[in-house]
């Protein structure tokens, strides 16, 4: 299992760095709302994937927050984006 | 034993999804495009990882945990998206040339007073 969850993190890490380039390249707010949120399904991912690597549990309250905290950010970037126009 | 295979290979496929939709992030052309690579991962390939671990984490309380973000995430990951291309259209983010259809378009002119004046 060790060595699998080590692959896994792996792939995480490259996904997060990819959304974190197209984070930085992106030419409208809309974009980076949808690689932050991608990049926030990524950690969620990792944490559970850490979780199962070293077998303790703790690091699942982070995770929950995270994933609420993620749902709030995005609505409210959403609503910011509508009245504002993407810039 | 079964159920480390099984855990395993769903963890796996769950990250492969990851990467795919990372890989879709760079290439797709605008941002309506890039919400269908990356809404993927935030349903399908969330539930495949989190499930996965949840069952081969030790205690219940853990297990409850993963469970219940999975939940979570499968009632809001649409809403979010959905908020997040209605704001993107509102806003006048520009189409790609590749676009065929553009069914919104003439709603848009009806609307151009105000940007939730008109119930959809």
């Amino acid at each position: 299992m060790i060595l699998l969850t080590s692959v896994l993190l792996g792939l995480l890490v490259l996904s997060a760095a990819l959304c974190l380039l197209r984070i930085l390249r992106a030419r409208s707010l809309p974009d980076r709302i949808v690689a932050l949120d991608t990049m926030l399904v990524v950690v969620v991912c990792g944490i559970a994937v850490g979780a199962v690597r070293s077998g303790s549990g703790v690091f699942l309250d982070v995770m929950v927050v995270a994933a609420l905290l993620g749902f709030t950010g995005t609505t409210l970037v959403a609503r910011f984006v509508e009245r504002r126009g993407a810039r | 034993m079964i159920i480390d295979v099984l855990a395993g290979v769903m963890m796996a496929v769950g990250c492969l999804l990851a990467v795919v939709a990372a890989i879709g992030l760079q290439r797709f052309p605008d941002v309506f495009a890039r919400m269908h690579a990356a809404t993927k991962p935030a349903t399908l390939g969330l539930a495949l990882v989190l499930l996965g671990a949840a069952l081969v984490v030790p205690d219940p309380g853990s297990r409850a945990k993963l469970v219940l973000v999975v939940v979570f995430q499968l009632l809001t990951a649409p809403v979010g998206s959905h908020l997040v291309g209605r704001a993107a259209y509102h806003a006048g983010t520009e189409l790609s040339e590749q676009t065929v259809v553009d069914e919104l378009a003439d709603v848009e002119l009806d609307q151009a007073r105000g940007p939730s004046s008109q119930p959809r």
